[in-house]
């Protein structure tokens, strides 16, 4: 979601901090160093309820969203979590890192304007294209492990919500009755705006419907949705090695997305209430 | 149901990633506070299968990957990309070359 990655600015911006390393070559030119990060301009970070929800306040200033509305959250627990994700920034800020941040600006700006039936078809239009039902037909091993994870998978999202999904080696991938659709679409019309901001960004990160969907009803973890999301690469990095900077960077990037997604959806459709039972002597 | 383990693991590790985050005064975080507390009243209860307790466990772990991804993700960047181009003299020094130096400028 590149387009929610632009910074909020809620205070008038400090003149950029030189970078460090960034020696002036013979002619004048300067060489490329990355641009200057906000530094930490806040010591505390609290939370208190408005009217809308719970906010979130640096010292004393409110928290904005990049269009300047002002950031609420309807559940405390993901106000806490964003709380700490502002808490957590050392020296400089670094967007890059606050996934929570990111998908609750997203979702009170919606920048792309979509609605909730437009959000949800774009979810269930990812089923045609799902990573876990196209399968290759060689190298064997590849296959092997394809039809040994993902299988599973598929047959507990046919069984679950009473559909046929399939999955195939062509390359137009399977074919998918509009049954099925219509079944998903409903299934996810139960879910409020925010939680299906967050679903649809699961789905975009794992390149897959029914992985989500596995991860949303909390069949697998996390760790295992990535590791089912990037069966081939893990395939190949068996086979020729793993290059840190390449491979585990995308590894820890897509888990910290997709858990951030997971998080937000659950905290946003969820409603706890605490029965207290007496104790019976 | 997720294979999870044990939650008082979760709950140790995901307390000990929130003291890194927090510096000296951890126990203050909210999300500390929030995170024990949340655990300790999904503990007494007297159903074997407790579906908020799974819930929770869940989250917590969930939360937990979120914590630890996000850290071990800054740390590879700081590592392998936060340090921007070299510039032309460092370039090259790492073939044992110097730049020429022309008083007065080029032209």
């Amino acid at each position: 979601l590149w387009w929610a990655r632009t910074p909020p600015a809620p205070l008038p911006r400090p003149p950029p901090a030189a970078a460090g390393s960034c020696p002036v070559g013979p002619c004048g030119r300067r060489a490329y160093a990355p641009p200057a990060e906000r530094k930490r301009f806040y010591q505390n970070v609290s939370i208190s309820q408005g009217e809308g929800g719970f906010e979130i306040n640096l010292d004393h200033r409110k928290l904005k969203t990049p269009q300047a509305k002002l950031f609420t959250v309807p559940s405390e627990a993901l106000a806490i979590a964003v709380a700490t994700e502002w808490d957590s920034q050392k020296d400089t800020i670094k967007f890059y890192t606050m996934h929570l941040t990111t998908l609750c600006n997203t979702a009170l700006d919606n920048p792309t304007q979509r609605n909730k039936m437009q959000l949800i078809r774009a979810a269930v239009k990812f089923l045609e294209t799902d990573t876990i039902c196209y399968r290759v037909e060689e190298p064997p091993a590849l296959a092997e492990l394809q039809k040994n994870e993902w299988d599973p998978v598929v047959t507990w999202a046919e069984k679950r919500y009473n559909v046929t999904i399939g999955s195939s080696t062509s390359i137009l991938g399977p074919n998918i009755p509009a049954s099925t659709k219509e079944t998903f679409v409903s299934h996810l019309a139960s879910y409020n705006m925010w939680a299906l901001q967050g679903i649809e960004f699961v789905i975009t990160q794992l390149k897959s419907l029914i992985l989500s969907m596995s991860l949303i009803d909390r069949h697998i973890t996390v760790e295992k949705a990535v590791l089912l999301s990037r069966l081939e690469e893990e395939y190949q990095i068996r086979r020729w090695g793993n290059v840190e900077w390449a491979h585990d960077y995308d590894l820890c990037e897509l888990r910290a997305r997709t858990a951030a997604g997971t998080l937000f959806v659950h905290l946003c459709s969820e409603s706890s209430t605490v029965k207290h039972k007496l104790l019976q002597d | 149901m997720a294979a999870l383990g044990a939650p008082l693991r979760t709950l140790r590790a995901l307390l000990r990633e929130l003291r890194h985050a927090g510096g000296r005064s951890y126990r203050d975080i909210p999300a500390y506070r929030h995170v024990l507390a949340a655990f300790r009243a999904h503990r007494v209860t007297s159903e074997k299968l407790c579906r908020a307790q799974q819930e929770l466990h869940f989250q917590a772990a969930t939360y937990l990957c979120l914590l630890r991804s996000v850290r071990e993700h800054e740390a590879l960047h700081r590592e392998y990309h936060g340090r921007g181009e070299r510039s032309p003299q460092e370039v090259a020094g790492l073939v044992g070359f110097r730049l020429p130096q022309q008083p007065g400028g080029k032209g």
